[in-house]
């Protein structure tokens, strides 16, 4: 059979991959040849803005040329179909190559609409569909910005045109976003939902337009100014339109195929076209008298035209779901099912906390029976579990509300997966339901997420069905009577908490010995520094004791940098610091030319050092009585202080004092990720403690004290774990928490998702830390203690023995150093050459 | 910076026409690696202390073309001996050089010999 695929986008792609998995498929069977316009094969389109990011056009292809042709399939890139016969059933290329088919199937997508306004063709306006599309924006921006222009807009407040501004605004462009209706997302969001939204992306510095209709776009080459029907303008230096998309149904058409009356090529249940041999599927096609704009419609499209290429009888039931959740600009965003409730027909029940904007709304059905859609903003955590019961029409909870308030008074938790029939779809852009997934783990024994997502495709999609996969797994193991172990690697079967029990236990000393006793094979670069860790937990031993199993920086005890340099990072307890001692920092960064920044944790950071020299550095730091800042270690970094009441009016206690105090107590300290602390004079917390692993917060009446924060990816704000403490009380507690934390936490695992995944909690941590429920108190104060009073500077260590300074040669053979290092100018400093 | 990379070719162990040696086996940390100089080339020299054997490789990393591939940690994924870069920890085999977390070129690798305690690395250049 020979089908022709006109498109190579996501859906195209979706097709060839659906066609060639099943079981059943020949090449001999099917002559298949794809036309892409495009000169690069299907790429990931939902995650174009990644693109900004690494700038690495292949990490988005969702196959690569070789597996077409592995595949039997011909892919042309590069190649228009700019006709279609359907009498003599060709289609004919660009380069007016005629070809035929038996089957034809048309996935050729959309356009970005672009609305006729006067001026719209000026330099600088961009649509934002393409790799291309960016490419251009991206060198455009870097023309303005040279020139000291850095205003952008973005026109359309819709899904897209949000991914479009919070790509602009890493552009690093002053970010405005322009949009007709009064509200953002009209779509998906109702008008007070869309307030919120609103409020929330304000909130980071993008400026937001409603209600504003485009009149014209001035400027003489280059776009610069805009102007509105009601008389305002605002400067615009580089535009994105994002109005809305518009099939791509111009060469279906002009073959006469029926449209629909708003566009689109019209579509059966089997995605038929008026033409029984030719198929439409994904943005392209109009069921229902609808398009598409969303990947898991079009995949199910693709799906149902393999299944009629196998004499199936697959067809569409419905018309396809359009529930969304995503992560625009950082901020929660969903909605499902009959999200806005024109007609009025359901009950809404909406939860609003402008505080911190939040908004939820879900509506039952007017007997109050059944979940009829919903709408999230700013936390969208229940979206799984919501969409879930509307689409299953499982029952409500007594108290509608408990579905986005959470249980409260001790009810049922919402969040349970083993509820779910088999028949509730998880994976939505892979059409994937629970059965499948639970098939996957009893029947088929998968019992890790990456092997079920393999075997199932469940999670490959847009990712967000991941947490639930993961629950699912979980349930089902745990149904098996298994437990659910996060095992180190292939070389440990054992968690972390286990092995630091075992190694204990067995008294094992080095790395070797595990291996031998309670190992497989040769180790990794995950199992090494997880032992590294336990074995300086246990023994306190730095990492020059066994350098061949620390993490590449620990075993040079530096941080090694875009150019393979390293950086230099002096403790400097506090923030506190002499004057001389900063001299020094000053006279070595001079003498080895070295880039110097004040760091995020209130020390100094000197970068682009060459290993060489690297002893020699330290040993001039060590002279002058610096020690190891340990930035290179999962280990205590800083702890952060504000000046506290020895100066500040509003001080409660000396903070830097105590910050001093507690970071001496606990440099050099490893754990199973970085640990930070701060302590703030009183509650204005200038500090940021409760921005940390531990933070102190001066009260009247004493110390409160503070466990289990982070910034970085997933910020989290420390709890309260006690009140009113005097400094010995504080410090007890914290070994407590400190040496609990290192004893039981997975590798890598902060404080705060460490607790996360606590059975029972903050109130659990509580009762073992202040409590002593556990009755290990003084078992884990006198481990601290002994940790504390075996420390060591490794640096110093390491200057002082011949053996460990060998080790920073670039050549084991020859005294040069790498050449290939090179620096360029970065204001008065230097920085590596970028990469290309 | 490409060209850099364009330099390094696996060497066959029946193609080497010199084997260079590199130091002692003592000069070389156990477990671990470190880096010689060969005409040059910086060629990345691994001792598997536990198995007793020897493994060179290019000491360019080609996902960011940076020379640290001898500052990775080793180990092996069932079974295939591998180093990890110390940048972004992608695996590459020791045994053939291909990367085995992501679709990243190969890296050249070179045979290893041991002889009266010498480490020699052989070469076609
Ligand atoms: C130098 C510095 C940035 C700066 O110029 O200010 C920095 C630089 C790096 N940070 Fe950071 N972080 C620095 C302060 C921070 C802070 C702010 C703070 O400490 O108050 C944070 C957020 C607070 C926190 O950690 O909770 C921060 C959150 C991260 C994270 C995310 C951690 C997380 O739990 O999500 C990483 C990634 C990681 O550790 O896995 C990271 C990792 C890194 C690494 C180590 C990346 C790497 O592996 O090469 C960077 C190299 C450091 C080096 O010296 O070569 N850095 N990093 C800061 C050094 C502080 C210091 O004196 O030690
Ligand atoms: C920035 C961005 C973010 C998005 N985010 C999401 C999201 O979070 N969730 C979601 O569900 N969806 C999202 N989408 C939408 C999703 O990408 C589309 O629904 C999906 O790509 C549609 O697939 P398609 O194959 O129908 O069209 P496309 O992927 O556009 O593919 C069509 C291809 O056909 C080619 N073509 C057209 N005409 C011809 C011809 N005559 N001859 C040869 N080739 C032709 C085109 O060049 C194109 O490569 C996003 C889209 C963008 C642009
Ligand atoms: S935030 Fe931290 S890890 Fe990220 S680039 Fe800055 S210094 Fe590096
Ligand atoms: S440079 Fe080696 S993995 Fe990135």
């Amino acid at each position: 059979m020979k089908v022709i695929v006109v498109g190579n986008g996501m859906v195209g792609y979706k097709f060839c991959e659906k066609l060639v998995s099943k079981t059943t498929y020949k090449k001999e069977n099917f002559e298949v040849t794809v036309f892409g316009e495009e000169m690069r094969p299907a790429y990931d389109r939902v995650h174009l803005s990644e693109y900004f990011l690494n700038n690495d056009a292949r990490s988005l292809e969702l196959a690569n040329q070789d597996w077409y042709a592995e595949n039997g399939i011909d892919l042309k890139l590069g190649e228009l179909i700019k006709k279609i016969d359907i009498q003599n059933k060709t289609v004919e290329s660009h380069k007016s190559e005629i070809y035929d088919f038996d089957k034809l199937i048309i996935a050729t997508g959309s356009y970005p609409f672009v609305p006729t306004i006067e001026g719209v063709d000026k330099n600088g306006i961009f649509v934002y569909r393409t790799i291309e599309d960016l490419d251009q924006m991206i060198r455009f921006s870097e023309k303005i910005k040279s020139k000291g222009k850095n205003k952008a807009v973005v026109i359309g407040g819709g899904l897209l045109g949000l991914e479009a501004a919070k790509a602009v605004k890493d552009l690093g462009l002053e970010t405005h976003i322009v949009e007709f209706a009064s509200v953002l997302m009209a779509r998906q969001l109702d008008a007070r939902g869309g307030d919120v939204l609103k409020s929330k992306i304000e909130e980071l510095g993008i400026t937001v337009h409603t209600s504003k209709n485009t009149k014209c776009f001035a400027g003489e080459h280059d776009v610069e100014k805009m102007h509105f029907t009601d008389g305002s303008e605002l400067d615009a230096n580089m535009v994105v339109i994002s109005a809305g998309i518009k099939a791509r149904d111009e060469v279906a058409s002009a073959a006469g195929l029926e449209l629909g009356p708003r566009g689109g090529v019209l579509v059966d249940d089997k995605m038929q076209t008026s033409h029984p041999d030719i198929y439409a599927i994904g943005e392209v096609a109009n069921f229902l008298g609808f398009t598409y704009g969303l990947v898991a419609p079009g995949y199910e499209m693709a799906e149902i035209v393999v299944s009629q290429l196998y004499g199936e009888t697959k067809s569409m039931l419905e018309s396809p779901d359009m529930s969304t959740k995503l992560k625009l600009l950082g901020v929660d965003v969903a909605s499902f099912g009959d999200a806005i409730d024109i007609h009025h027909e359901h009950t809404p029940i909406i939860f609003e906390n402008r505080h911190e904007k939040i908004y939820k709304r879900v509506n039952i059905s007017a007997d109050g029976t059944k979940l009829m859609g919903g709408i999230l903003v700013g936390d969208a955590a229940e979206y799984n579990m919501l969409l879930q019961i509307y689409k299953n029409g499982m029952s409500l909870p007594k108290n509608p509300e408990d579905l986005i308030l959470g249980s409260r008074n001790g009810a049922e938790s919402l969040n349970d997966v083993s509820a779910l029939p088999d028949a509730a779809v998880i994976c939505s852009c892979e059409n994937v339901n629970k059965g499948k997934i639970c098939c996957a783990i009893t029947d088929e024994g998968f019992d890790n997420y990456k092997a079920i997502s393999k075997q199932t495709k469940a999670g490959t999609g847009c990712g967000g069905c991941k947490p639930m996969v993961q629950n699912i797994l979980e349930s089902e193991l745990k149904k098996m009577g298994r437990v659910v172990k996060n095992t180190i690697c292939e070389h440990f079967q054992y968690t972390r908490a286990e092995l630091y029990d075992i190694v204990k236990i067995k008294g094992i000393t080095d790395y070797d010995e595990a291996l031998n006793t309670i190992g497989l094979g040769h180790g990794c670069e995950s199992c090494k520094p997880a032992l590294a860790s336990i074995f300086a937990s246990l023994f306190m031993e730095t990492a020059n004791k066994q350098p061949a199993i620390q993490d590449s920086n620990d075993r040079f005890l530096a941080n090694i940098q875009r150019n393979g340099t390293y950086s230099v990072v002096p403790r400097i307890p506090g923030g506190e610091i002499t004057p001389e001692k900063l001299i020094v920092i000053g006279e070595v960064a001079k003498e080895y030319n070295l880039y110097t920044k004040i760091t995020g944790g209130q020390r100094i950071d000197l970068f682009g050092a060459q290993l060489n020299d690297l002893p020699a550095i330290w040993e001039k730091l060590i002279i002058a009585g610096f020690e190891s800042g340990h930035a290179y270690g999962k280990a205590l970094r800083t702890v952060k202080s504000c000046v506290g009441s020895t100066w500040c009016r509003f001080g409660m206690n000396d903070s830097v004092s105590l910050a001093v105090k507690i970071e001496n107590r606990y440099k050099g300290l490893r754990a199973p990720h970085k640990l930070k602390g701060g302590v703030s004079g009183c509650i204005r917390e200038c500090a940021e403690a409760r921005g940390k692993d531990f933070g102190i917060i001066a009260v009247e009446g004493g110390l409160n004290l503070y466990v289990c924060g982070n910034g970085g990816a997933d910020p989290k704000h420390a709890i309260l774990l006690a009140t009113g403490l005097d400094e010995e009380t504080c410090i007890k507690y914290l070994d407590r928490f400190l040496m609990f934390y290192i004893q039981t936490a997975g590798p890598l695992i902060r404080t705060a998702p460490w607790l996360e995944k606590m059975e029972g909690g903050i109130e659990y941590l509580k009762s073992v830390v202040v409590d002593d429920s556990l009755g290990i108190g003084t078992e884990l104060e006198a481990q601290m203690e002994k940790l504390v009073s075996d420390y060591a500077c490794e640096w110093k260590e390491a200057i002082e023995n011949d053996a460990i300074r060998k080790r920073y040669k670039h050549f084991i053979n020859s005294e040069e150093r790498d050449e290939n290092i090179v620096f360029v100018p970065l204001r008065e400093m230097k920085m590596p050459e970028p990469w290309k | 910076m490409q060209n850099v990379l364009d330099k390094y070719e696996s060497v066959m162990e029946e193609k080497v026409t010199y084997w260079y040696p590199c130091g002692h086996v003592e000069d070389f940390p156990e477990n671990a690696g470190a880096c010689i100089k060969y005409k040059h080339a910086q060629i990345a020299v691994f001792y598997f202390a536990r198995m007793g054997k020897w493994y060179a490789c290019q000491n360019l990393c080609p996902h960011k073309v940076e020379m640290v591939l001898s500052r990775g940690m080793i180990g092996d994924a069932a079974g295939i001996a591998k180093v990890a870069c110390p940048m972004h920890k992608h695996n590459f085999s020791l045994e053939d050089g291909t990367c085995l977390t992501a679709e990243l070129p190969a890296i050249a690798t070179y045979p290893v010999k041991i002889e009266k305690d010498q480490v020699l690395v052989g070469f076609n250049f």
